[in-house]
């Protein structure tokens, strides 16, 4: 039984959700999004600051589980300082994880801490957790694209 | 303590417990089932699933429409669940009795055929699950009405010190719930409905969470309308029930158009019939209704009191059992005997999505996150919660097994 939740709530999971990285809302921002897990409540306002085709920031404020705390937190050191195509690509390579089911390995080259949640994939009431944060950084920063273009 | 020495119990708990075959069920890789997620859903009875079996096994064919044996013994199992209802809630009338989908249609049928316009005002309560708001806000969004709502205590009550303010003659609905899913609040209906009634407004009773619990006498609380859903009182999901007095319901105008729910139809025009056939259009759920009326019949033959009182003790038992917790709060009354059997509370420090996760993988069942209430969680100032909710075969035991399971929680996310 706690084996099972070992698998669920790894350290680095627990660890970013009593620390969460880049946590608060930040000046600059070309877009600032909020989403809302309408199951449970969890609620996330998440902007993107781009700048030369890099995600220069993404700050954050949100309320919810460990799950979708730590994801956030995950999300904003693996995709700040990179250019927005890779991060786009690694936000790909998040969303396969999640949806696996528990069978896709994960690439620790690619996905870093990120790695944790491959147990999270398992949970399906849970998967929407990992997501929210992700989901709103992706809707985000299409906007802000959106915006530099129009 | 044991369950012997907790006064108020059903005797011969472990009598109706067995009635529950899901009970008996194991999970979480061979532990038992603690379903305590009642107030979401009850579990079901032997009886209900039986009535149901065998109606769609020897009895299945359409109602009031088909000429045939079929059709004559099926129309009878779904009338006779109609007058099992009248008597389970004191109906005068049983052609006040109207099946919908469940809590929600009834809530919505309301607001849609209840007449309101521009002046008018529709005064519901800050503890409301989402259908008894949603619902009015539409209402009024449409007529043009306006929308009030009595705020809470910080105990959890309603605050009605501004009554007199919110309900005046521009009133035409006053919509509440009797027993609240979320801080189990027992309200005051008999006032509640007075005070609609000194205005002419109609009276709404939410009693979803009340007709499982506590003994229902529409014609005793004076209300126009009650509305309560089949799945939480040991009865299928897919029926609701809407009550009105006959008077008021054959004066609406009708809900869906359809089939039944006609007297004559020409191209032009159509007349209705009148209640409860007036509201339901289309083929009804025949055999939820037919599995409603067994399970209402097997709630009266435990007896609505005796049930009651066991959720008192329970809910007295469990609220004891949390205060041990560290951490731990209540939200709502903490007096059982002016509750009911849904207890809402929070941990510092853990959220309730995680506190849901780890009683899981121990078996234990409960809800975690706004419970369909938003405002109710935002009055206190917090954005979801963890819900134990008993019932008629909830045991002591229980109720240790998930204070057990808080603590073993508290001691996973190192909280000492
Ligand atoms: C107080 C209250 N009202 C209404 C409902 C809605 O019931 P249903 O979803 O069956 O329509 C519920 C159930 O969650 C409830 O607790």
């Amino acid at each position: 039984m706690s084996q099972q939740l070992d698998a669920l709530y790894q350290e680095i999971i627990l660890d970013h959700y009593k620390n969460p990285h880049h946590k608060g809302l930040r000046e600059p921002f070309e877009a600032e999004v909020h989403h809302v897990n309408p199951t449970c409540g969890d609620e996330v306002t998440l902007r993107v600051h781009v700048s030369d085709g890099t995600v220069a920031d993404v700050s954050y404020d949100s309320v919810g589980c460990s799950i979708s705390q730590a994801s956030a937190s995950v999300l904003t050191d693996l995709v700040i300082g990179k250019p927005v195509e890779e991060a786009m690509s690694i936000h790909e390579t998040f969303l396969t994880l999640m949806q696996g089911k528990g069978a896709v390995e994960p690439d620790e080259e690619v996905l870093e801490d990120a790695i944790a949640f491959a147990g999270v994939a398992k949970f399906p009431a849970r998967v929407k957790c990992a997501l929210l944060s992700w989901m709103a950084w992706k809707d985000a920063t299409a906007r802000s694209l959106e915006d530099s273009h129009g | 303590m044991t369950t012997t020495q907790l006064a108020g119990l059903l005797p011969e708990l472990e009598v109706i417990r067995a009635d529950f075959p899901i009970l008996s069920r194991s999970v979480a890789d061979g532990r038992p089932l603690v379903y305590l997620d009642s107030a979401n859903t009850s579990q079901k009875p032997q009886v209900v699933i039986d009535t149901m079996v065998d109606h769609l096994e020897r009895h299945n064919a359409n109602v009031a429409r088909a000429m045939h044996a079929l059709g004559a013994e099926s129309t009878e199992a779904f009338e006779g669940a109609r007058d099992k209802v009248a008597a389970f809630i004191n109906a005068p009338s049983r052609n006040e009795v109207v099946f919908t989908k469940n809590a929600t249609e009834a809530l919505n049928l309301l607001a849609r055929t209840l007449d309101l316009g521009p002046g008018d005002n529709v005064v519901i309560t800050e503890m409301e699950h989402h259908s008894n708001i949603v619902s009015w806000q539409l209402a009024c969004e449409r007529s043009g009405a306006e929308l009030r709502w009595f705020g809470l205590t910080d105990d959890g009550r309603l605050d009605l010190s501004n009554a007199d303010a919110l309900i005046d003659e521009h009133t035409k609905v006053v919509a509440f719930t009797w027993v609240s899913n979320m801080l189990g609040t027992i309200n005051p209906v008999t006032d509640l409905v007075a005070r609609a009634k000194a205005f002419g407004a109609h009276s709404v009773i939410d009693a979803s969470q009340a007709a499982p619990q506590l003994p229902v006498d529409v014609a005793a609380t004076g209300c126009d309308f009650l509305v309560f859903t089949g799945h939480k009182v040991v009865g299928p999901t897919g029926v609701g029930v809407l009550w009105g007095r006959e008077e008021l319901l054959n004066g609406l105008p009708p809900f869906h158009g359809g089939g039944e729910m006609i007297e004559t139809v020409t191209m032009a025009r159509s007349t209705y019939a009148s209640a409860p056939h007036r509201f339901e259009a289309g083929t009804p759920p025949i055999v939820e209704a037919v599995g409603l009326g067994a399970a209402v019949d097997y709630l009266s033959h435990i007896g609505m009191d005796a049930i009651h009182r066991h959720e008192q003790a329970i809910t007295a038992y469990a609220l004891e059992g949390l205060r041990t917790v560290p951490g731990l709060t209540v939200l709502g009354p903490l007096d059982a005997t002016e509750r009911g059997g849904a207890i809402s509370f929070e941990i510092d420090g853990v959220h309730p999505h995680d506190v849901a996760q780890v009683l899981d993988s121990r078996g234990v069942a409960i809800r975690a996150g706004h419970h369909c209430a938003k405002p109710a969680h935002a009055r206190f100032g917090v954005q979801s919660s963890t819900r134990m909710s008993s019932y008629l075969y909830t045991t002591p035991a229980e109720v240790d097994a998930l204070v057990e399971g808080l603590e073993y929680t508290r001691s996973y996310f190192k909280l000492g």
